[in-house]
């Protein structure tokens, strides 16, 4: 039993902050080891679903329903802020980075081992005494804390304060930090954000590989499309708080109703410099 | 990046010159408002019981004069070395001393502080000077947890000071329990106190929850004064049992600690004990705090200073670590108000007022936060201070205002602001003080 295809259900999802409606009857399914992109032009309600389906927010009305391999599900929308992360196992990295600046990348990536760590230590009562078991659930926490620092290429920095790396380096620690929580679904905020186009080629590279080697789902939000069209399988277009578009990248690309949401018309000749532009 | 050449120092003139009279004409009409009631205006009761009052127009000129110069020295240094000069303007060599002596600085004091008894035997004011001071050491590590390590403002702090000792102070005379039986006690009900605390007003952040927690503290004392049947208001209570050596009391009689050991009678045989249990509590404080500081809770602790939002996308759960670490600096508050109690004999709400929550948190936030030795220095030299300028009367307060902004204006962080990891792969390196958040809860 490995607990269907989907991933996550997302099913009549709303939110409404007073008046405004920001997402509007949105379903979607993120496939199982997929990585699903959630594109659309500014304002268009992407941050606000991830913000439903990470628990920032309790949404209007829906269902979010996720499902480990195992054959358990969460109902998101059920679940209280730190309990998703914590129990369905989802983890995030946020549009404007938040790491924890004042403290090392190594302390960064134990704080994401929390969970674990915690039981270990026995609720701090046997870590206080030293207790050997505790001492081991540490020593393994910082090997795969030293894994992850091997793959984002910043091992040599571990004992530096996160908030004097550079940008696109704090950008790689945060999902590096992510993971380190040990999440079955992957939610990244705009990963790619003010990385170059070189730093962007590798972040797709870690993003497969994360997906291939840790058989972690991706769920992302994204304004690249270099990102979005070669490592996704599955696009979805929000615009004004509804989905307009989901399929396969080649299907979003040529949608009519996409491009007229990006550039405001929906032109022939625009859409086919659109498509040369992208090849 | 912000362009970071220093522009050549050119001589002052013209708009320069006049910017710096009129912010140095500000600064002298701030200090003619604030000074003319505190120091032009003296007040005393009169020989008929009313109040009489005199004015000290001198006085107040030349403070006004002198915080006109002060002020126009400012504006010109700043202007002709840029802004951050004042930080700057610390010698380097100064710095460099800092941070070697801090390496050294731990150490020293703590075997000073183990060997004072000895060294001091027939002062009995060094020592109760010493007793006072590690009291203020105790208490400021243990609401460095909360303010400095979970970034939680707390201004109530006093509340748990004032559980402990009353504690303490209801068990020993009501049930006639020893110290070492209400020592836990009074800690775990500081704890638990602060949990019910805890609960309601950990949602709140920042301001409001300062607000709160000094609201608390004046709940806590104004119950004390007003429940007159268990402690006796606003008399206090009196003949707290003065501390044992394990049972065998300090007095003079055959069944004395003198005695026992053989040696003459001597009172300061207990000031000797009391001294050494301050310590062994202080130094408790601070080893279950560094123990702390490299486990998982107190990794969250300082996380949660750092980005609260983060740490709930993490698992993390804040409420429980927010409460775990009000817990712990309650405890520890607990314990010194329960210290506080057998060594005073006696105790009255005047004790916990809220002046007590204001220098404890002067201590952490003047010594650096989250920073054990910059914490115990700031204590040592506060309470120290508050004795030496003891002469200067009236003005002590003055100039330990003078330095609280010297201190702020150089080392906005606190003494020892920069940052030790709690653990590392190769090399242990300072994290500069700039990248340390205060938190904002």
């Amino acid at each position: 039993m490995n607990g269907g295809d989907t991933i996550l259900d997302v099913v009549h999802l709303s939110m409404r902050f007073g008046g405004i409606v920001a997402v509007k009857d949105l379903s979607f399914s993120a496939r199982r080891g997929g990585i699903t992109a959630l594109i659309g032009p500014n304002g268009a309600g992407k941050t606000t679903v991830f913000n439903c389906i990470t628990g920032f927010y309790k949404p209007t009305t829906g269902m979010m329903r996720l499902g480990h391999a195992g054959g358990r599900e969460f109902l998101l929308e059920r679940l209280f802020d730190f309990r998703i992360a914590k129990l369905a196992r989802v983890a995030r990295t946020f549009q404007n980075i938040r790491l924890f600046s004042g403290m090392t990348v190594l302390e960064n990536l134990l704080v994401a081992q929390h969970n674990p760590l915690m039981s270990a230590s026995g609720y701090t009562l046997l870590g206080l005494v030293g207790f050997p078991g505790y001492l081991h659930a540490e020593r393994a926490a910082i090997d795969l804390a030293r894994y992850w620092l091997d793959r984002i290429g910043l091992i040599e920095r571990a004992d530096d304060a996160a908030g004097n790396l550079p940008y696109g380096d704090q950008r790689r620690l945060e999902i590096a930090r992510a993971m380190c929580a040990d999440p079955v679904l992957l939610c990244l905020d705009e990963p790619a954000a003010g990385l170059n186009a070189q730093e962007s080629g590798a972040l797709n590279d870690f993003l497969q590989f994360i997906r291939g080697e840790h058989k972690v789902s991706i769920l992302l939000i994204e304004h690249d499309m270099s990102v979005v069209m070669e490592i996704s399988d599955h696009v979805i277009v929000l615009d004004y708080g509804e989905k307009i578009a989901d399929g396969s990248p080649r299907a979003i690309r040529d949608d009519p109703k996409v491009i007229a949401a990006y550039l405001g018309v929906a032109d022939e000749r625009t859409a086919e410099a659109i498509m040369e532009a992208d090849q | 990046m912000a362009d970071t050449t220093v522009p050549p120092p050119s001589s002052i003139s013209g708009p320069r010159l006049g910017r710096a009279v009129r912010s140095a004409l500000i600064t002298a009409v701030v200090g003619a408002g604030l000074f003319s009631l505190m120091i032009g205006v003296r007040t005393e009761a009169g020989p008929a019981g009313g109040l009489v009052f005199w004015t000290r127009w001198t006085e107040l000129g030349w403070m006004v004069a002198a915080s006109f110069v002060a002020g126009f020295v400012r504006e010109i240094v700043i202007q002709r070395s840029g802004e951050g000069v004042l930080e700057a303007l610390m010698p380097a060599a100064f710095k460099r001393f800092i941070n070697v002596v801090a390496r050294l600085l731990g150490p020293a004091l703590l075997a000073f502080a183990v060997l004072m008894p000895i060294i001091f035997y027939d002062q009995r004011y060094i020592l109760d000077l010493g007793i006072l001071a590690l009291t203020y050491v105790m208490l400021g590590w243990g609401l460095n947890i909360v303010v400095g390590l979970a970034g939680l403002l707390d201004l109530g702090y006093v509340a748990f000071y004032a559980v402990g000792a009353y504690s303490y102070a209801l068990f020993s005379t009501t049930f006639g329990l020893s110290f070492w039986l209400c020592l836990p006690i009074a800690g775990i009900l500081a704890a638990f106190w602060g949990v019910l605390l805890g609960f309601p007003v950990l949602r709140l952040k920042g301001d409001y929850l300062a607000i709160v927690t000094l609201a608390f503290g004046e709940i806590i004392r104004l119950v004390i004064v007003n429940w007159q049947s268990l402690t006796g208001g606003p008399n206090g209570i009196t003949g707290i049992p003065r501390p044992s050596f394990f049972g065998v009391p300090f007095s003079a009689g055959p069944e004395g600690f003198a005695e026992l050991f053989g040696i003459a009678f001597s009172p300061t045989h207990r000031i000797v004990f009391l001294f050494y249990v301050i310590l062994a509590l202080a130094l408790l404080t601070n080893w279950v705090t560094i123990r702390l500081r490299r486990l998982p809770i107190g990794r969250a602790w300082e996380a949660l200073r750092e980005d609260e939002i983060a740490c709930r996308s993490l698992g993390i759960n804040t409420t429980t670590t927010k409460l775990t670490a009000f817990a712990t600096g309650a405890m520890f508050g607990g314990f010194a108000g329960a210290f506080f109690a057998t060594r005073q004999g006696f105790i009255s709400p005047e004790s916990f007022s809220f002046q007590e929550s204001a220098l404890v948190l002067a201590i952490v936030v003047l010594g650096g936060m989250g920073s054990q030795l910059g914490v115990a220095l700031a204590a040592v030299t506060m309470i120290g201070g508050f004795e030496l300028f003891r002469g200067l009367d009236q003005y002590r307060m003055l100039v330990f205002g003078m330095a609280m902004v010297a201190i702020m204006v150089w080392r906005p962080r606190g003494l020892i602001g920069s940052r030790t990891p709690s653990i590392y792969l190769k090399t242990p390196t300072q994290i500069s003080a700039s990248l340390v958040k205060e938190g904002h809860g």
